[in-house]
């Protein structure tokens, strides 16, 4: 099983850094979003894999999962929802300003701008 | 329990939502707020600073849980000395901006309070993974600051700031969650503890972590190689918000200085002496960076930029030598550069509204309205970050030059200090003379009063503390001592 997450985790960072480089917003954006979710399996795993454990105690276990992963996971996974809301509003407000999506910075047409507004 | 400890992050953070909800149509009662809730701030701080050197570090357990179960903020007399800091630079700006900059949005004050927050968080916990919240908040508040009053520029800038610190903060986590695996805890004290007994196995995944975690404080610090948005951030983003922003890079080196010397970086043969061994190069590294930008930069933004730059690598040569002098010496260019940088960015502000078309671009323009008091505040700036005397930044560069005598790294430090200083005070006058010295005129009001007469209040303000660094040299050499002092001791 640990073959199975770590390849997955893998592919899925893999994943996130292309789209990360790619030069215009939305790719760069999905590139961030995979990251995360990349991010949270890593620090879920790394409180251990385990089959069939809960993370709360009852008095019928005798084993348990680590809770505090989980408890990191939840509140990364809160940050990074909000983070991509604002970089999306941000990458939508750059583009309809400047009238072209990529990253870096190209001189400015206005007149390009103005028609896309 | 010691409730005094909570209060940096409660009152921002109560009186944030307060305004968002209440008040977001009402600048004057907005700005009575944040300045308000900024100099409650300050008078915590001074509070703290007080609590700390009496009565030694302080701690307190969110909820009552006891750690390392629980989340636990801490103070020393080191975290007393960077909230005090911050809330004067939050104070400072909070007076500036009521010269218009807060008008062009209705949440600007909520958010710089939620910056606030954010900084005082960070300085004040002792647990990583808070640190990553607080770091987010931090960062969230920038990313709305730094994009505020828009513009096709400004907004792309913004877009590359984002995402290389959504980058960072993606790797932060990797860090934390290598460092969790490896060692089983997040409160930094308790690490130090288990690091002692980890077993070899674990060594790698701790070293990894670490490392991640140390290169996310440097990209917030803005040390090579991680250098490379600051100068473009810096010269996109609204002038008095860079003037805070001159305290989050402090946050960066902060975090590095409190985890390098909870896990012994600089103490041969421990597992984290690599890392430490790095810092050096890469801070004499940035000093270069900073002192070559500061020449070839093309607006006074980007130029302060580098100023900032080069004060980090400074501050990091302190660091990274880790001697008690070399300490004593970072920690007193630390406050020096923060009132510095924050000053030359209050110029900036200035020159923008000030100056016609050509705006704060390194070349002849013509000045729609002219003072000589803009002109002497970037004098003394400049003179100030050159580290040229009678100011603090000579007394600063001083300290770290003596501090590193005689050590192996002198030869490197010595050339790479004043060879950057020397391309430093070329880049700053030749500024100058374009700038302020050079150019026309153009009168439109009968009443030639330059506009921003508050941020011209707040740099006069900046300007004296800087003063009174120098003057007040001593008694502050020994508050330092007494924090770097504490800071050796805990790491033995």
């Amino acid at each position: 099983m640990e073959w199975i997450i770590a390849s997955a985790i893998g592919l899925i960072t893999a994943t996130g850094v292309f789209l990360l480089l790619r030069p215009r917003t939305f790719p760069v954006i999905l590139g961030l979003v995979v990251l995360t979710y990349s991010v949270n399996l890593f620090v879920f795993a790394m409180g251990r894999l385990a089959v069939d454990a809960p993370a709360v105690i009852s008095e019928s276990r005798e084993s348990y999962t680590d809770p505090l992963p989980q408890a990191l996971v939840l509140t990364a996974i809160v940050i990074s929802f909000g983070t991509t809301a604002f970089v999306v509003v941000l990458a939508l407000r750059a583009f309809l300003e400047s009238g072209n999506d990529h990253v870096d910075l190209i001189p400015l047409e206005s007149d390009a701008a103005e028609d896309v507004l | 329990m010691n409730h005094w400890l909570i209060l940096p992050i409660l009152i921002p953070a109560v009186t944030a939502p307060l305004l968002i909800v209440s008040a977001r149509y009402d600048t004057p009662l907005s700005r009575v707020f944040c300045v308000a809730a900024n100099v409650v701030i300050g008078l915590v701080a001074i509070v703290l600073v007080h609590m700390v050197s009496t009565a030694g570090p302080q701690s307190y357990a969110l909820g009552g849980w006891p750690a390392p179960y629980g989340i636990v903020i801490y103070a020393d007399s080191l975290t007393a000395m960077m909230l005090l800091l911050a809330a004067m630079i939050g104070l400072v700006v909070s007076i500036a901006v009521m010269d218009g900059e807060d008008e062009n949005g209705r949440y600007f004050h909520a958010i710089f309070l939620f910056q606030m927050m954010g900084i005082n968080g960070a300085f004040l916990t002792a647990d990583l993974f808070n640190l990553f919240v607080f770091f987010e908040v931090m960062l969230l508040a920038s990313y709305a600051l730094m994009v505020h009053g828009g513009g096709a520029n400004r907004l792309r800038a913004g877009l590359q700031f984002v995402v290389l610190n959504l980058v960072g903060s993606t790797l932060f986590l990797i860090g934390v969650g290598l460092l969790y695996g490896a060692c089983g805890s997040l409160n930094l004290a308790d690490v130090a503890e288990r690091v002692r007994e980890l077993p070899t196995g674990q060594h790698q995944a701790m070293l990894t972590g670490v490392a991640l975690m140390i290169g996310v404080f440097a990209l917030k610090a803005a040390l090579v190689p991680f250098h490379l948005w600051l100068p473009g951030t810096y010269r996109e983003a609204p002038p008095l918000v860079t003037a805070l922003f001159a305290v989050t890079t402090k946050v960066g080196i902060y975090a590095m200085l409190r985890m390098g010397f909870a896990l012994d970086f600089w103490e041969p043969g421990t597992l984290f002496y690599s890392i430490g061994q790095w810092m050096l190069p890469a801070a004499l590294v940035t000093v270069v960076v900073g002192g070559i930008g500061v020449v070839g930069a093309r607006r006074l933004g980007e130029m302060a930029g580098y100023t900032v730059v080069a004060s980090m690598g400074t501050i990091l040569i302190g660091v990274a030598t880790a001697t008690e002098g070399t300490l004593v010496a970072a920690h007193y260019y630390l406050i020096h550069s923060t009132l510095a940088a924050a000053l030359l960015y209050f110029v900036v502000a200035l020159v923008q509204v000030n100056r016609g078309p050509a705006s704060d671009s390194i070349r002849l323009g013509t000045w729609q309205r002219r003072s000589g008091l803009i002109g002497s505040c970037y004098f003394i700036a400049a003179v100030a970050i050159v580290g040229l005397p009678p100011l603090s930044g000579f007394i600063g560069k001083l300290l770290v030059l003596k501090s590193v005598q005689l050590q192996p790294a002198m030869i490197w430090t010595w050339s790479v200090l004043l060879g950057a200083s020397l391309l430093m005070l070329l880049g700053l006058t030749r500024a100058g003379i374009m700038v302020f010295w050079t150019g026309q005129t153009q009168e439109q009001e009968p009443m030639h009063r330059p506009r921003g007469v508050l941020t011209l209040v707040a740099s006069g303000i900046v300007a004296a503390s800087l003063v009174g660094m120098t003057v007040g040299a001593a008694p502050l050499m020994e508050y330092l001592e007494h924090v770097v002092e504490h800071m050796l001791r805990g790491q033995s």
